[in-house]
Formats: structure tokens, C-alpha cells, sequence
């Protein structure tokens, strides 16, 4: 099982590295990242794997959540199925 | 494959284009909570609700996050409760709304819908004292919606009964007339009911149904209006298809949040209800939709037409997303909801004529309208019963939710909050359809009726 995560808004120092550090907590591993930065916005998709994820998926949403009110980001992070669904026939 | 671009779609259609599920309703049947007492009745429908529903906003809270959308409403509907009613002839079935009352506040459900009776040919025991109830049931309870069939293509308009809503709607009006009354809003006069719609306030559990199941009703007015939006100078056929692809979407995100809803909760899948559900919100408006279209405001002339493409796209694209697609699905233009419905019927550009024009079109019917509160009850019926000859007529559902302002005139504000929006009072003709209303009896079936 994998998911998303979505990070967007005013660059900064460490924003890969914390992310990163919160999914490690909870045994998401990462499995590829992109991001650009145009002028200062930043933005970032993760895709991680959740399969071996050590507490429910609710709370590494909760997580990335308050991590992104903290850091005056918007991160989001949902099941890939969403994408999937919507996006291919 | 995934690709940053659809991610980043999928993303903006939540965050700035209001893309929501608008609400999973797990239907519930009730036939096995019949008794000739009605206090062991409401006992059973009290229990059998509570021991399905118990967990449905829990699991619509978990379903939210793990995909990252919002679920609007967790709603319940339920055996039209004039069937259970008829067992117990004696007895007020006002105890029946607030037995459901009481199960939708320990499941924490935002509506239980199926205070009903359908009597599209004729009242059988218990369909006439629920409906002449519903007037006090909608004003003693918060989260009970009524509905009654009165007419079907099949077997035409039941008049009776058209007449008895008329004042019923009035009454229910008045009785809650110090809260904006409400009790009007909670309440459609259908023709053509469906038995799996998820939507409110007319959502009742058809005995055609499984025992439990569960359907969701998607939403996306502002999604449609935004990629309308990037093609100001596309054909109306492009425009279709840009339509298609987007109600694809729309309701592939429904039929996901379905199943995945139906697995934790362990009951059937129902349907997907493909409907453009507006809200009050800035950027969830059906109007806006017409507009982006090249119409100055809703509700000037070529309203009907853009509106009939815009139905027709929405089902088009949604049917191939969804293997089970059913409810009333189509565009909703419920007037007091819709941001740019507002906007028009206060300019006097959105009248009901034209709305009940839209409403051979599009789905449903004359919705969330707000008429003077001296509106004569024969006045109401008449207005039902010309919403309901465009339903039999056409074979398709339309029907009626009127809301009488009580001591509010013409240009007055209906002011509801929420939800339900806030709606002008529009004007209604005043000479008396009173004499044809009054007659009573059944307006026969219309030819194409006999199709065996």
C-alpha cells in the first residue's frame, strides 16, 4: 500500500529533512520524491510506502498536518487509490 | 501511473473547488421492526439503527482522511415509516420521528430521512395519518426528513393527496415559523420517487431493497465550473465533453469512497447518485456552471438548454465511473443553495416559470424556493401538481419543496444559514387554481404508461 505526500508553500531550510524525519517515526518508508522550487515556492510529492507502517494511517496524517500548520505549509497525505481512481480508466 | 500533474488536480479540485463526497446514507429497512404496539416498534427501529449505523460517521471520519477528501454528511434513510405506521392504527406516528430522532442523535448522523408515505394511487391504512402527522413530527425533531409520493407515470397523479400536501406543507410551515420555517425545508412532495436516493431531504429506504446497504452521493458544481472556465471559446460539444471528463472523475472518486465504505462497515454497495449538488459556498454554484457557459445570469432565456447539456454530459461521464450508478443523478438547482440561484432570483432574472421549465431537464424539481407566507395551500397544490404532471409526463422524477415564509412578502429574505442558504421570497400567481384542486380524484396515467 502506498500514499502521497504533498507539501506546498514558501521555501525553507529542512522542510525534506523533517517530513522525511516523520515518516521514518512511523516506519514509512520513502520511495521517491520530486520537488521544484520556482522563485521561493516550494513543492514537493513523496511517494511512500505504508505498508510497514507502525501506527494507523490516521495519525501520520494527523501528523503531517500539524507538522505543515507548524512549518506555514500546506502537506497533504492521501492513499494513492484516490489518484488512481480518478485519473485512470 | 501516478503523475505529478493528476496529483496536483486531484489537490486544487479539494482544496479551491469545493470537491467533496456530499454525503454516504446507509439505508436501512425497517420491515422487520413492524408491531402492533407501537412503543415495542419504535424500541426495534430504535435498535436496528443503532446496530447498523453505529459506526457510519466513525468510518466516514477514517474514509475522510485516508483519502484526504471530506465527506459533507453521514445520513440515514429508511423504510417509508407509513408501512409500519399501518400496524398500529391507534397510535400517533409522531413516536416513530422521535424514535428515529433519538437514534440519529446516539449515531450522530446529520439526517434520517424516510418519515414518508407513497400514495401515488391511493392512501392504504397508515399513509393518511403519517402524512396528516408530519406537520408536528418536523417540529418536534431536528434531523427527521418527510417525503410523499403522490404521483408516477405508471399510475398518474393521486389529487387527494396532492390536495393534503398542499395544506401539509403550509401547516408544517407555520409551525415552525419561529425558526425560519424550517419544517417546510425538511420536507419534498415527490412524483416518481426513487427507493436508493441518498439525498435530503427525500432519501427513504424503497422495500425493493436489500435489508442494509449503502450509497454515496458525489458533488462538484465548482470542478465542473472551473474547467469550463480554461475553455472560454470552445463549441457547446467540446464543452460536453470537457463535462464528461470531469463528472468521469467526480464520480470515480464516489464509487471509491462506496466501496471502500462498504468494506469496513461490512454491508452492500448500493448505488453512486451522480448529482451536481451545490451549497451556499462561494464556488459550488450549478447557476455559475450556466454561466461560465455564456449565459449573463441564470435563469435568462437559453437557461433550459445550457442546463439540459449540462444534465446529460454529467450522466454521460458519470455512468462509465461507476458500475452501479442510481438515485435521482443529474444537476440539482435547489434555489436557497445555490449562490448563483440566489443572485439571480433576487434580480427578478430567475423566475419560477423558468425554474419549473429547468426542471423538465434536470433532475428533481422546483427545490428550496421560497414563496410568500399568505400562499393560499390550493396555490401550493397547484404548483405540485404542475411539477408533478412534467414528472409522469417526461418518466422521470421531479419534486417539490416549497417553503411558505410565514409573515414574509415578496423580495422579503428567507434566511436558513448553513446548508440550506438563505432564499428571496418569490411571487406566485394570484388567481385561485382552487376549483380544479378541490375536484380531488386521480389524474389518469398518460399513454406511454402501457409499454407491455
Amino acid at each position: 500500500m502506498r500514499a502521497v505526500i504533498t507539501v506546498i508553500g514558501k521555501d525553507n531550510v529542512g522542510i525534506l529533512h523533517k517530513v522525511s524525519g516523520v515518516c521514518s517515526e512511523r516506519g514509512v518508508n520513502v520511495i521517491e520524491v520530486t520537488q521544484s522550487v520556482l522563485q521561493d515556492m516550494f513543492a514537493m510529492i513523496m511517494l511512500v510506502d505504508i505498508t510497514g507502517m507502525t501506527s494507523d494511517f490516521s495519525e501520520l496524517v494527523d501528523d503531517m498536518t500539524s507538522l505543515g500548520e507548524k512549518l506555514g505549509l500546506s502537506i497533504h497525505t492521501m492513499h494513492e487509490d484516490i489518484f488512481n481512481s480518478m485519473h485512470n480508466v | 501511473m501516478l503523475n505529478v500533474y493528476n496529483i496536483l488536480e486531484t489537490i486544487r479540485m479539494i482544496q479551491d473547488e469545493c470537491l467533496d463526497i456530499r454525503t454516504i446514507t446507509m439505508g436501512i429497512s425497517l420491515l422487520d421492526c413492524i408491531d402492533t404496539d407501537i412503543d415495542k416498534a419504535c424500541e426495534k427501529v430504535y435498535n436496528k439503527i443503532v446496530s447498523k449505523a453505529g459506526n457510519l460517521v466513525a468510518v466516514g471520519q477514517r474514509i475522510e482522511k485516508e483519502y484526504g477528501i471530506p465527506i459533507v454528511n453521514k445520513r440515514i434513510s429508511v423504510t417509508p415509516i407509513a408501512m409500519l405506521a399501518a400496524a398500529c392504527p391507534n397510535d400517533n406516528p409522531v413516536k416513530f420521528a422521535k424514535a428515529l430522532q433519538k437514534a440519529a442523535d446516539t449515531c450522530g448522523v446529520n439526517f434520517i430521512g424516510g418519515y414518508s408515505a407513497l400514495v401515488h394511487k391511493g392512501f392504504s391504512a397508515g399513509d393518511e395519518a403519517l402524512i396528516r402527522s408530519i406537520p408536528e413530527a418536523l417540529d418536534v425533531t431536528q434531523n427527521i426528513c418527510s417525503s410523499v409520493n403522490i404521483g408516477s407515470t405508471k399510475s398518474g397523479i393521486n389529487m387527494d393527496a396532492v390536495k393534503l400536501m398542499g395544506e401539509i406543507v403550509k401547516e408544517t410551515a407555520e409551525r415552525t415559523a419561529d425558526r425560519d420555517c424550517i419544517g417546510a425545508a425538511k420536507l419534498v412532495v415527490f412524483c416518481n420517487a426513487v427507493e436508493d436516493n441518498p439525498f435530503m431531504a427525500g432519501a427513504f429506504h424503497g422495500v425493493g431493497e436489500p435489508d442494509c446497504e449503502i450509497h454515496v452521493g458525489v458533488s462538484g458544481p465548482g470542478v465542473v465550473r472551473a474547467a469550463l472556465s480554461k475553455y472560454p471559446d470552445a463549441s457547446i460539444n467540446e464543452l460536453a465533453d470537457i463535462i464528461k471528463k470531469t463528472a468521469f472523475k467526480i464520480t470515480r472518486m464516489g464509487q471509491l469512497v462506496g466501496a471502500r465504505a462498504s468494506e469496513l462497515l461490512g454491508v452492500p454497495f448500493g448505488i453512486v447518485d451522480l448529482s451536481l449538488a451545490p451549497t451556499p459556498a462561494v464556488g459550488d454554484s450549478v447557476a455559475h456552471i450556466l454561466e461560465e457557459m455564456g449565459l449573463e445570469m441564470c435563469g435568462t432565456h437559453g437557461t433550459t438548454a445550457c442546463l439540459a447539456m449540462l444534465n446529460d454530459a454529467v450522466k454521460k461521464g458519470g455512468v462509465m465511473a461507476s458500475s452501479t450508478v442510481g438515485g435521482l443523478s443529474g444537476a440539482f438547482i435547489p434555489v436557497s443553495e445555490d449562490a448563483g440561484m440566489i443572485d439571480a432570483a433576487v434580480a427578478g432574472v430567475l423566475s419560477l416559470e423558468k425554474l419549473e421549465a429547468m426542471t423538465a431537464v434536470c433532475s428533481v424539481g422546483l427545490d428550496m424556493i421560497v414563496v410568500p407566507g399568505e400562499t393560499s395551500p390550493e396555490t401550493i397544490s397547484a404548483i405540485i401538481a404542475d411539477e408533478a404532471a412534467i414528472g409522469m409526463v417526461n418518466t422521470k422524477t421531479t419534486a417539490v419543496r416549497l417553503i411558505p415564509a410565514v409573515g414574509k412578502k415578496e423580495g422579503e429574505i428567507l434566511e436558513f444559514g448553513g446548508l440550506l442558504g438563505s432564499g428571496p421570497v418569490m411571487p406566485v400567481k394570484d388567481k385561485s387554481p382552487a376549483k380544479f384542486i378541490n375536484r380531488g380524484g386521480r389524474i389518469p396515467a398518460p399513454m406511454h404508461s402501457l409499454k407491455n
